[in-house]
């Protein structure tokens, strides 16, 4: 009955493959290396981020393989589950059109990143040059023991032999992300505005305007977010467009929102002004975005 | 012959019998599982119709099939023949994938759930369970974790805002409710010293872990409806607020296979919660007293292990039809300010109490008695701390109920001055300014 466990613990003992390990392995490890390919040639950052996504899943599995179940869940639920998910979270902050800046801020980064990662590679090579000719195969793992590969055995040995370097580790993380919290809140101390100072702010001119933004669509002949607002005169009021979709699809609507606000060559019938007063409307093309974000942000 | 197997059965343990199962079997069980993840959806989405509608106050869907269970099913057909529409600024690949990342491991975990004890299909011997792993409970974090990759990836692949947004609460909700969830498993783990569901189930024996580890249950409970994106937790749909959130722009087959996903999820997340703290498939106390644990074997269990998921489920629906939404930032501080530290340190006490339990030889009763010791003497020791003086306010001004100064009990109330003989005079100048003035002017004369 217990024959199939029997069998593959002595073959793990006699250190050879099964015929499912090396299926496995063939699938996974190409896997996993077409996930680091991709990772560096990738164009978007979310796709890049997605093929390491495919190599750690794949690590998982060979852990899975070699009956290092804890393992294996771990990398799946720490690495994929919770880091990598901080990592997109990031890269969608970015937003989706941003790309690597390619000027050099360091100055020889790149001379200094080449040796490195020779100097790495050479380190890895000689390793493996090692770990096939002279290493003593280890024990096989036995999960659903508390000695063999399972939580058990994993916790005596993190909390006994290694506690030293598992602290000492914790202790980096904390004060990694005490560093970062401390940085990342380091303007001041800052106390919300109550609404009457807020007010009399803005009455004393440190906002752009004393009322409150134009709703989207308000004046307009739609009520889409995103139709912009227009103006009494017939021009577009550029604050009425929320500031993602501004960023997403003010590019593609430029012309439409030229010949809405009267800015464009043609006579518009909606405009009550000339073309060439609207060009001189407040608020021209040139400073739309910026005057957006800011009364965005304090919104 | 017959004796002699059930003697070796007997030294079987779950592990070995699961992994002796024949192909065949294997396969009928997960596609068993996987006919129950479909059908548990379709009666989910009826049985929640129906129950809102009744909170509500109205029938709820009752045209289609007997008493309208068959809507969901006409609904599902429906949504499979719809056009589909995919946005020209989509990342056309991420946005094929994303479903499916979705939906493949929210029936993955099904497969560590164990749905009953030891039972003889078609003669074969087996556990009511695809797979009993050693760390069965980490393949449903493990699940989830992947799960949320779908709803991410689905948000940011659609190429407009409102998904995106979704996405990006998925994404932060997921990260802060894991942490909570997890800890509470952690404490079940220490309890039950195993990570295997199967052996979680056989260490509530004695009594449920809901009862024993009060704290983690709750706690559990709260998470995972914030991490299967349900009301009152369901921001990244946020229909009032998001549109759909991250299935905005999704249709068809798509769609169905987000809703496939959060449904089967649902399903998941409660049948771990009823392994994890409910028994499992053990019978309630009443019923497992009778016939010595008969009805604790066989194919009985099952009744209870689905049993108490629908009450799971239930709770599911009953939150949705009477809580509202919470703002975001609200949700972040339940998560980050409230439910983590508590998890923390309710956590180091379990860990305080087993360490002493495994190490120290102490007894149950010995615990008690130290800790009822120790409640007495801080009881007392409160006694001592002196009260705390409340310095008196001599401005302060006692306030009614509702707000208002209450009248000191000597209230003089001064007597109104008496009017001039001139009075007449001025009430016609009043009337002549306008009647408004007319009450400033008295008060003036006050």
């Amino acid at each position: 009955m217990s024959a199939v466990l029997a069998q593959a613990v002595t073959l793990a003992q006699g250190g050879e493959v099964s015929t499912g390990e090396a299926v496995a392995f063939w699938i996974l490890g190409p896997a996993a290396v077409a996930g680091a390919l991709g990772m560096i040639l990738a164009r978007n950052a979310v796709h890049s981020a997605l093929w390491l996504v495919l190599t750690m899943l794949s690590l998982a599995m060979i852990y899975l393989t070699q009956r290092a179940t804890f393992l294996g869940f771990t990398q799946i639920i720490v690495y994929t589950g919770a880091i990598m998910m901080l990592f997109l979270f990031v890269l969608m902050l970015a937003g989706r059109d941003s790309s690597d800046s390619v000027v050099e801020v360091l100055r020889g980064q790149r001379l200094a990143a080449g040796l490195l990662g020779i100097g790495l590679a050479v380190l890895v090579v000689t390793l493996l040059g090692r770990s096939l000719t002279d290493t003593q195969i280890a024990a096989p793992l036995d999960p659903y023991s508390p000695e063999g590969g399972g939580a058990g055995g994993l916790g005596r040995l993190i909390f006994g032999d290694f506690l030293f370097p598992f602290e000492l580790s914790a202790a980096l993380l904390i004060v990694a992300a005490v560093g970062a919290m401390l940085l990342s809140h380091s303007g001041g101390k800052k106390t919300k505005k109550t609404q009457r100072e807020l007010v009399e702010e803005r009455f004393r001119g440190q906002h752009d305007r004393p009322s409150p933004l134009p709703g989207p669509g308000v004046f307009a002949t739609a009520n889409s977010v995103a139709t912009p607002a227009l103006l009494p005169d017939g021009s577009v009021a550029p604050e009425s467009l929320s500031r993602i979709i501004d960023s997403a699809a003010a590019e593609e609507f430029r012309d439409e929102i030229r010949e809405v606000s009267g800015t464009g060559p043609e006579a518009d019938a909606h405009a009550l002004i000339t073309p060439a007063e609207g060009a001189e409307a407040p608020g021209g093309e040139g400073t739309d975005g910026q005057r957006a974000d800011s009364e965005g942000d304090k919104a | 012959m017959n004796r002699m197997n059930m003697l070796l059965a007997q030294e079987q343990t779950r592990a070995e019998v699961l992994a002796d199962d024949p192909l065949w079997l294997v396969l009928l069980k997960a596609v068993v599982l996987f006919a129950f993840g479909v059908v548990m959806t379709l009666f989910m989405i009826n049985w929640e119709r129906k129950v809102v509608g009744r909170m509500q106050h109205r029938p709820g869907p009752n045209r289609n099939g007997p008493g309208g269970w068959l809507q969901s099913l006409a609904d599902g057909l429906k949504l499979a023949f719809k056009e589909e529409v995919i946005p020209t600024s989509a990342d056309r690949k991420v946005y094929w994938m994303a479903p499916v990342i979705s939906t493949i491991p929210a029936f993955t975990a099904f497969s560590v759930i164990p749905w009953g004890p030891e039972v003889s299909i078609f003669g074969e011997r087996t556990y009511l369970q695809l797979v009993d792993l050693p760390v069965g409970a980490l393949v449903v974090l493990a699940a989830a974790a992947i799960g949320v990759y779908g709803i991410v990836l689905g948000g940011w692949a659609s190429g407009s805002p409102y998904p995106l947004l979704g996405a990006l609460r998925s994404a932060a909700q997921v990260i802060s409710y894991e942490i909570a969830m997890g800890f509470a498993i952690v404490s079940v783990v220490l309890y039950a010293q195993s990570l295997s569901t199967g052996d979680i189930v056989d260490a509530q024996r004695n009594g449920w872990f809901a009862l024993l580890l009060l704290p983690s249950f709750i706690i559990y409970v709260v998470s995972m409806v914030g991490e299967t994106n349900r009301a009152p937790f369901d921001l990244p749909e946020a229909e009032s607020e998001l549109v759909g959130g991250f299935h905005t722009e999704y249709s068809s087959l798509k769609f169905a296979l987000f809703f496939l996903a959060e449904y089967v999820n649902m399903v998941v997340v409660s049948a771990f919660a009823t392994t994890l703290f409910l028994g499992g498939y053990m019978a309630p106390w009443p019923l497992s007293a009778i016939g010595d644990g008969v009805l604790n074997t066989g194919w009985w269990p099952l009744i209870w292990f689905i049993a108490k998921m629908l009450l799971f489920l239930f709770v599911y629906i009953w939150l949705r039809g009477t809580l509202p939404r919470l703002r975001y930032d609200q949700f972040m501080r339940l998560g980050w300010k409230v439910l983590v530290p508590i998890s923390l340190g309710w956590f180091v006490i379990v860990a305080g109490i087993r360490a002493i339990r495994t190490d120290g030889g102490v007894s149950t009763t010995q615990i008690l008695i130290v800790g009822a010791v120790a409640i007495v003497i801080i009881v007392l020791l409160s006694l001592l701390i002196p009260e705390k003086q409340v310095a008196e306010d001599a401005n302060k001004i006692p306030v009614t109920g509702s707000g208002y100064p209450v009248p000191p009990m000597d209230l003089q109330v001064p007597t109104k001055p008496r009017r001039k003989v001139s009075a007449g005079k001025s009430a016609t100048r009043s009337e002549l300014t306008g009647s408004t003035t007319g009450k400033e002017a008295d008060d003036g004369n006050v």
